[in-house]
């Protein structure tokens, strides 16, 4: 336990977290270890947890009925995977797929979002967080859709 | 207002009119990509040896057809060999896809500013490319290569469209079988069977192993990817003065004379293509300039 | 052209013919004004017969008129829509030719040794206004002064002998005070002469710019400038001075277009502009030029030539994927913006010289004074 408190104390993430926060979440974390070519969740499936990925690849990709599954986006060492446990309905919109052996940090979203809703204060805390992640995620897509590389940009 | 008699007096020798192509000879074409290939040259005639700097441009023309600028793709350290990259997509490369071994090109150059590669001595160099964009950096990068030992680290952080835009493959391949160099390659979007990464270049940038504070980078891409490379090499810790980036501009003379170039007050032929991203930073973000 | 000998003389109008003559007999090819189309044009002359004697011009917005004065005045126009910039940067101008053969193809410099150029006959420019000497110096510094020196324009350039004619009356578009470019030539020529007609007898005070110029005037009937001659060019240019009607503020105007590269005034002045180029291509400064390779129809030979292009078309900074300056605004914004304030930072001089050709030959009558106006007073 000692040792994932220090890991997450590191990541920027949690920077500037109070400590009584800070135990809290130490307090739904748990370590996770998943193989290569594993599965971590699919789309349409409960979203509970959000990841700290400590090393490894995860590929989020989404099913196309004529071309297989079509990489949106890898995510690794140091990146946080997921936030669809943060808004209704809860549920994951793209399958993340181990690419090699990775590990992670899992972080209990649903304990956490009740926690969230009974002091808005960390619930506040944690969204600054997440608008973020969303806010670079957004913007990497943005410079994906203009197709620079592209025949006519 | 006179003119400078300076500016009377001296006599042009004819023998270097730098608007008249030189002739060289293809001695290969090779396809990189379904649209992008590489042409490699050699100098006939009066010229044996072609010496340039990385990041340097020539003028390529082909007979009848018509000229434009293409950066040289090669390695400087081999002057008998000129080496271009570049995307069939205008008349003039299109014409150039077509043509083969032995037939004739017209050259004129070397032009434009390098990449000030002496600047990183001792010092991390990153090198950042989008697209074709790894052409013009790839002399810099056989440079940096040749002379390893005066670099820290050196990082090669590469973006492209799909897994099939990848360029110079086998080469990328060799320098990542290699202790000292690190290279990343990301694309804008694959399909599974791709084991790298999928995202945008930027994305590459806050986990690269080299120290901000003592990093030179080298960008070159679409202008859109190397302003938001810029912004986050910057939010890194890199200094914007230790940022330089390749612009490209309309150019029909290569020699500062035609005025298409023009980019606010600079010539991106002469005065460019390769700019300290500092100097031109508040210029890349004014519309229409 | 080594320092100003600013020894003045006068010579009679007859004399003009032999001027002429002598600078043809010293292998010049004598260009000066011509009456063609309606307008006041330069070519080559042969005598002052073909002078636009006893003609004059009206100059304003978007209107050029050419007026019978009904007197032998010979240089009493302003500047009509040609400049010597086409003498010296010509409109179309071969770079070189070159033939296809069975096995690969002549390029100029397939040869080890140079191409031998041929001697171009030295022009004699005769009637050069201040504003268009001021133009060739400017046009010096594009072509000559930076780490690639132009060779057409080299050639073209080199052995000129300048006869600048000081302007006795403003044009409407005219503002050279302005611009510390005129109406008196100060330096830049051979010679430069002042028409003085004085009841019935007709004159010229003679400035003599150079040794050349001297040596030249030595085959001339001169005489010694009187005091009242002198008072007499001080007169002229004093007046022109006042007649002038417009003015453009330089002061401080790198900056102030630089800093209102998003001034609502771009915008505005974009609904009018028809960017019909006009303004650039009778522009003495204006230097843009595009590069055209052609064949002929067999695919036999091929050329390339090079010609005049403007910063107002879209073709211009055309790059993969298509323009950067694809508005009106951004194109009238890059000229104006070029003109009086990036050619300072490229050449060390404005691109503007105040002969208001562009007022004048816009089809819409925009008045760049007008403009760089409109933004100094009300700066964003």
């Amino acid at each position: 336990m000692e040792d994932l408190k220090n890991i997450l104390a590191e990541h920027p993430f949690f920077s500037g977290l109070n400590e009584e926060y800070f135990a809290l979440i130490v307090g739904c974390a748990s370590n996770m270890r998943i193989d290569a070519g594993k599965i971590i969740h699919r789309e349409g499936e409960e979203a509970n947890h959000f990841y700290l990925i400590r090393s490894g690849k995860v590929t989020l990709q989404m099913m196309t009925p004529n071309k297989g599954p079509l990489i949106i986006e890898t995510l690794t060492e140091g990146d946080i995977l997921g936030w669809s446990w943060l808004v209704p309905p809860y549920t994951w919109h793209f399958d993340a797929k181990a690419l090699d052996l990775t590990r992670m940090i899992a972080l209990d979203g649903k304990c956490l979002r009740t926690k969230c809703e009974n002091d808005h204060h960390l619930g506040y805390e944690l969204l600054k967080r997440f608008a973020d992640i969303m806010m670079k995620r957004l913007e990497s897509t943005r410079l994906q859709l203009m197709d620079i590389y592209g025949d006519r940009p | 207002m006179a003119t400078d008699p300076e500016l009377l007096s001296l006599k042009v020798d004819y023998k270097w009119n730098p608007m008249l192509p030189w002739p060289f000879q293809i001695r290969r074409v090779k396809h990189e990509t379904e649209d992008t290939f590489t042409i490699e040259l050699q100098p006939l005639g009066a010229l044996e040896e072609f010496a340039y700097q990385p990041g340097q441009f020539n003028m390529l023309y082909v007979y009848g057809v018509g000229e434009i600028p293409i950066s040289i793709s090669g390695d400087p350290a081999n002057p008998r060999v000129l080496v271009h990259t570049t995307r069939a997509v205008g008349t003039v490369t299109k014409a150039m896809d077509k043509m083969k071994r032995g037939d004739i090109l017209g050259i004129r150059g070397p032009y434009g500013t390098p990449w000030p590669i002496d600047q990183a001595n001792g010092s991390d160099v990153v090198f950042v490319a989008g697209g074709i964009g790894l052409a013009p950096l790839r002399p810099a990068l056989y440079e940096v290569v040749a002379h390893r030992e005066l670099y820290g680290k050196v990082v090669l952080l590469y973006g492209t469209r799909t897994p099939l835009d990848v360029l110079f493959r086998q080469e990328l391949e060799n320098w990542r079988a290699r202790f000292d160099l690190e290279i990343y390659v990301t694309v804008d979007r694959a399909m599974t069977g791709w084991r790298g990464n999928v995202g945008v270049v930027t994305n590459l940038i806050p986990r690269a192993p080299f120290d901000p504070r003592n990093t030179m980078a080298f960008v070159c891409g679409p202008e859109i990817m190397m302003r938001f490379t810029a912004m986050e090499l910057h939010k890194r810790g890199v200094d914007n003065e230790h940022i330089f980036v390749s612009m490209e501009r309309n150019m029909k003379c290569a020699i500062g004379l035609c005025g298409h170039c023009q980019f606010g007050s600079v010539f991106v032929c002469k005065d460019g293509p390769v700019f300290r991203y500092s100097e031109i930073k508040e210029m890349l973000v004014k519309w229409e300039i | 052209m080594v320092g100003i000998h600013l020894k003045t003389l006068i010579f009679e109008r007859s004399e003009l013919d032999h001027l002429v003559e002598t600078l043809k007999r010293r292998d010049y090819k004598v260009i000066g004004p011509l009456l063609r189309g309606g307008a006041i044009v330069y070519d080559e002359i042969t005598n002052t017969s073909s002078l636009p004697i006893g003609w004059t011009d009206e100059r304003s917005n978007g209107k050029y008129r050419l007026k019978n004065r009904d007197d032998a005045v010979v240089f009493d126009w302003t500047v009509g829509p040609q400049s010597w910039k086409r003498f010296l940067f010509p409109p179309i101008q071969k770079i070189f030719a070159t033939h296809k053969r069975p096995k690969g193809i002549d390029l100029p410099n397939t040869k080890k040794q140079p191409v031998q150029e041929t001697v171009p006959a030295k022009y004699a420019f005769l009637g050069v206004r201040p504003c268009d000497l001021h133009a060739i110096a400017v046009q010096d510094k594009v072509f000559l002064g930076g780490p690639y020196r132009d060779p057409v324009y080299e050639r073209k350039r080199s052995g000129n002998f300048i006869i600048a004619v000081n302007c006795r009356q403003a044009g409407g578009t005219c503002f050279c005070a302005s611009m510390g470019t005129g109406p008196k030539a100060t330096s830049g020529f051979d010679i430069a002469l002042t028409e003085v007609l004085e009841g019935k007898r007709h004159y010229f005070i003679v400035e003599v710019g150079t040794e050349l110029g001297g040596e030249v005037l030595k085959s001339l009937k001169c005489l010694k400038a009187t005091d009242e001659n002198l008072a007499a060019l001080k007169e002229i240019c004093e007046k022109t001075t006042q007649q002038m009607g417009r003015s453009l503020d330089t002061t401080n105007l790198k900056s102030i277009l630089y800093q209102n590269s998003e001034h609502p005034r771009w915008e505005s002045t974009a609904s009018r502009c028809l960017t019909c180029a006009n303004c650039t291509m009778v522009c003495p400064t204006c230097f843009c030029a595009t590069i055209e390779d052609v064949t002929d129809l067999s695919g036999k030979q091929a050329e390339r030539m090079r010609k005049w292009d403007s910063c107002f078309t879209l073709d211009f900074s055309y790059i993969h994927g298509g323009s950067v300056r694809a508005s009106t605004k951004a194109r009238y914004r890059q000229w104006v913006t070029h003109k009086l304030a990036s050619w300072v930072d490229q050449f060390g001089t404005l691109g503007c010289v105040g002969c208001g050709r562009c007022i004048t030959w816009c089809p819409v009558g925009i008045d760049i004074t007008e403009e760089v106006r409109t933004i100094r007073e009300n700066q964003s």
